[in-house]
């Protein structure tokens, strides 16, 4: 039994599980609306979206790289999409479309980190404007109406009492936490994150995983795309904006490390979760959007700093044992 | 040897240190007097790093007397060791490239004229004063980045030398050096010596040992083993002290006779190399022999496709391998152990079984999915039969010693089915004699089983003696070739080629 709690508290994740578990007492206590399944499942179903996006992401992150382009393309995605649904009716159609288009948009973010060789934030924040660009040139900024019902059960249906969306999610938490613990691809990732130069001598195609990993997070980022214009039922030029932002952070906050190589899926799922379960307090105790933004901010900067002092005593450990 | 009547300026009686797990030093000695060179030896994790950092205020000790000049030294942090006038040349470079070379000498106390303001006048009079004392010439408003290594170890000698030392402790300082520039190092540790000042020399190479130093302190295990007079130890004797026994030198291997050709390079030209052509027969060790920046490493990543291939033509068994694509020739058969083994060869942050396995994942998938089972059955075959001194392989591969880390490599490439040819380059650098002597042994047993090795040494003891031909290169041509069935390879017929 001792050596049971023993295990969770030395459980990588274990102040993060924590810190969500107390949010979420603290949101009983203040908010008691929190506790009904309605909240919670809408907490769930917004969450969905930066679930989604964020397993790119980590992807990216643990690469070394940066991907800032995940808002816009939801912005590109959502006006595009939408006119091919409306256009011609088939939500199979849109779906195939969207997907391919985010491949599209995500291997240009990849070709012009590895063939271009630009830094890869630079890289993205340069198409992140491209991206919302085009969105806005191509409706005149307005947002595009849909007019189908089925396309709605994408975004805003339930499965029984779940989301989809919460489904589709789980599903792709799922997928991409096995490909990162299990397969060989997910191993390069982390030896290229690790040291690029030793995974490149190691015969590790690195330009051709990096490529993969961003055109994976333009397909999640697309999709997610379609998602919210389920559930806004319209395609808006502006559809999240801010959006990169939110998953960066929520990945970071998850103990993914910027520098690349250290980090899981899991954790990212937490940062989410937390992040979710802290707007939604706040919102339930009407507190305005602006003091949400402080808030969200200093939340994810204790995180980090937190996390970085956790990491400087390892390392201190580490070198008194090699100098040993 | 006049400083043998006086007292010793630096007394470490009976010093012990702790880290968790491990007793660092375990009643280590340590006397060196005024105008002496003193070598501290034994092979790595024998201590000396621990007590080098000891002295220089780096760690504190757990129990044991620290005196200098017979008072108790109150040496708590590497501040109090510099106002002792105790200064280190670490074994890494400690440079900012972006810097120039005066900045560099006088970096962390810049001389300063009125309220904040830097004289640079007087850092760059100082520095040129200085670096002419050493007679080194480089020009002082130079970038440090756009020297080239060894001028850059002087650098750091200078600049260790600006704070006027009387304990000078230099880690491996020859490492970066070329033969005219060890000779050099020579002549400044004389001046030293006259001076007065103290000089702690570590190092692995013997040659230096018996070349500079007057005594020698010989650690092993975090213990104290001895200390004698340099000219009163000879090899045999200092090499047994340093590894418990004696270790023989290394052996001469048996040379192949004849073998198909299984890597031909023809006319291989990248931005880094000229017109090289060269082949290796089945189970042959190749050795590549030149000075620093010959263009040996770069000869091996333009093998393997790391560099921009301009033209030429190089085949595996017949088969010409594509180009510019290092996963490619991985797939051909061809391993590279690199050179800087933390920059370019270990994942630091990853495991030792993680580092292992990664270039031979594909060979232990079921379906999708990477096996743990038959990784773990593999990793745990290289470990015992490389002879990996590790707790698990599950810890960090950056906590192993260097030697061990080499292994690591090495047995990455080893894990590979259809290895063909491994290239090595310098792969005993920074690893401890006992260590060596393992390393060659896997490679002997390596060619042996068939496999073509490349071997890129700047130790020609290294070259001689497990090597059947030796290439030589010099400015990033083969300027020659040498075959030891023809006659002797010499230590003066490499040399002749490679100047």
């Amino acid at each position: 039994m001792r050596k049971g709690i023993k295990k969770i508290f030395s459980y990588e994740q274990f102040s993060l599980v924590a810190v969500l578990i107390i949010m979420c007492i603290l949101a009983a206590i203040l908010a008691p609306v929190f506790l009904t399944g309605n909240n919670i499942m809408n907490v769930l179903r917004s969450s969905s979206l930066n679930l989604i996006t964020s397993c790119g992401m980590v992807l990216i992150l643990l690469l070394g790289e940066m991907d800032m382009s995940v808002g816009a393309i939801q912005g590109f995605i959502g006006v595009f999409s939408v006119m091919v649904l409306n256009a011609t009716g088939s939500v199979f159609a849109a779906i195939l479309f969207t997907i391919f288009v985010g491949a599209v948009l995500g291997l240009f973010n990849g070709l012009l980190v590895t063939k271009g060789g630009i830094n890869s934030l630079i890289a993205t924040l340069g198409t992140m404007s491209i991206f919302r660009g085009i969105a806005y040139v191509s409706t005149g900024g307005v947002s595009l109406q849909i007019s189908n019902e089925t396309f709605r059960i994408l975004g805003a249906g339930n499965l029984g009492f779940l989301p989809v969306p919460l489904i589709i999610a789980v599903f792709i938490v799922f997928l991409f936490w096995f490909v990162l613990k299990k397969t060989v691809f997910g191993r390069y990732i982390y030896a290229i994150g690790g040291n690029t130069e030793a995974s490149e001598l190691a015969g590790i195609p690195v330009q051709k995983i990096k490529l993969t990993c961003f055109i994976i997070s333009g397909v999640l980022a697309a999709f997610t795309a379609l998602t919210l214009a389920s559930r806004l039922n319209s395609g808006q030029p502006s559809a999240g904006d801010g959006f990169e932002f939110n998953v960066v952070s929520a990945v970071v906050l998850g103990g993914v490390s910027l520098n690349g190589g250290k980090g899981n899926i899991s954790g990212a799922v937490l940062g989410v979760l937390i992040l979710a379960v802290l707007s939604n307090i706040l919102t339930l105790m009407n507190v305005s959007s602006f003091y949400q933004q402080i808030a969200r901010g200093v939340v994810i900067l204790i995180a980090v700093y937190l996390d970085e002092r956790k990491r400087k005593s390892a390392e201190k450990k580490l070198l008194q044992a090699k100098i040993a | 040897m006049e400083g043998r009547q006086e007292n010793p300026i630096i007394e470490l009686q009976d010093i012990c240190k702790y880290f968790p797990g491990v007793k660092a030093l375990d009643n280590a000695n340590l006397q060196v007097y005024p105008g002496e060179v003193h070598a501290l030896m034994g092979e790595n994790g024998a201590g000396k790093s621990t007590l080098i950092k000891v002295i220089a205020g780096v760690h504190r000790i757990d129990s044991g007397t620290y005196k200098i000049n017979g008072e108790d030294a109150k040496i708590s942090c590497p501040a109090d060791a510099k106002a002792k006038a105790i200064s280190v040349i670490y074994q890494e470079l400690n440079m900012i490239s972006d810097l120039t070379v005066a900045e560099n000498i006088f970096f962390g106390n810049y001389p300063k004229k009125g309220k904040g303001l830097v004289d640079w006048e007087k850092i760059n009079a100082d520095a040129r004063k200085i670096l002419q004392e050493l007679d080194v010439d480089i020009d002082p408003m130079m970038k440090v980045g756009y020297l080239p290594v060894g001028k850059q170890q002087l650098v750091e000698i200078a600049k260790s030398l600006a704070t006027n030392p009387k304990i000078l402790i230099m880690d491996e300082p020859t490492s970066a050096l070329s033969k005219k520039e060890i000779e050099h190092l020579y002549t400044i540790i004389g001046k030293l010596k006259a001076k007065g000042v103290a000089i702690i020399y570590v190092s692995h190479k013997l040659d230096e040992i018996y070349a500079v130093t007057d005594t020698i302190t010989v650690m092993r295990d975090g213990k104290y083993i001895g200390t004698g007079k340099t000219c009163e130890l000879d090899e045999p004797a200092l090499i047994k002290m340093m590894v418990g026994h004696a270790v023989k030198n290394i052996e001469a291997r048996e040379s192949v006779k004849e073998g198909h050709i299984v890597l031909d390079v023809q006319g291989l030209n990248t931005d880094h190399v000229r017109d090289i052509s060269f082949c290796i027969k089945e189970g042959e060790v190749v050795g590549f022999a030149g000075l620093m920046g010959a263009g040996r490493t770069e000869l091996a990543r333009g093998v393997i496709g790391a560099d921009k291939k301009l033209s030429g033509k190089i085949y595996i068994e017949g088969k010409e391998l594509p180009s510019n694509s290092v996963s490619k020739a991985k797939a051909a058969g061809i391993g590279l152990v690199p050179e800087d083994r933390k920059l370019s060869g270990i994942i630091a942050k990853e495991s030792v079984g993680f580092n292992i396995s990664i270039a031979s994942l594909n060979q232990l998938k079921k379906g999708f999915v990477v096996s743990g089972e038959l990784e773990r059955e593999e990793i745990q075959k290289q470990v015992v039969n490389l002879g990996i001194k590790t707790s698990s392989d599950k810890i960090f591969v950056e906590t192993l010693s260097g030697g061990n880390q080499q292994k690591v490599i090495l047995a990455r490439w080893l894990m590979k089915e259809n290895l063909k040819v491994l290239i090595i380059d310098e792969p005993t650098r920074g690893i401890d004699i006992g260590a060596k002597a393992e390393i060659y042994k896997i490679l002997d047993q390596l060619a042996q089983k068939g496999i073509s090795i490349m071997l890129i040494s700047s130790e020609l003891p290294e070259i001689i003696n497990l090597c059947d031909r030796v290439y030589v290169m010099n400015n990033g041509r083969i300027k020659g070739e040498l075959n030891s069935d023809e006659d002797i390879i010499t230590q003066e017929k490499v040399l002749h080629l490679a100047i």
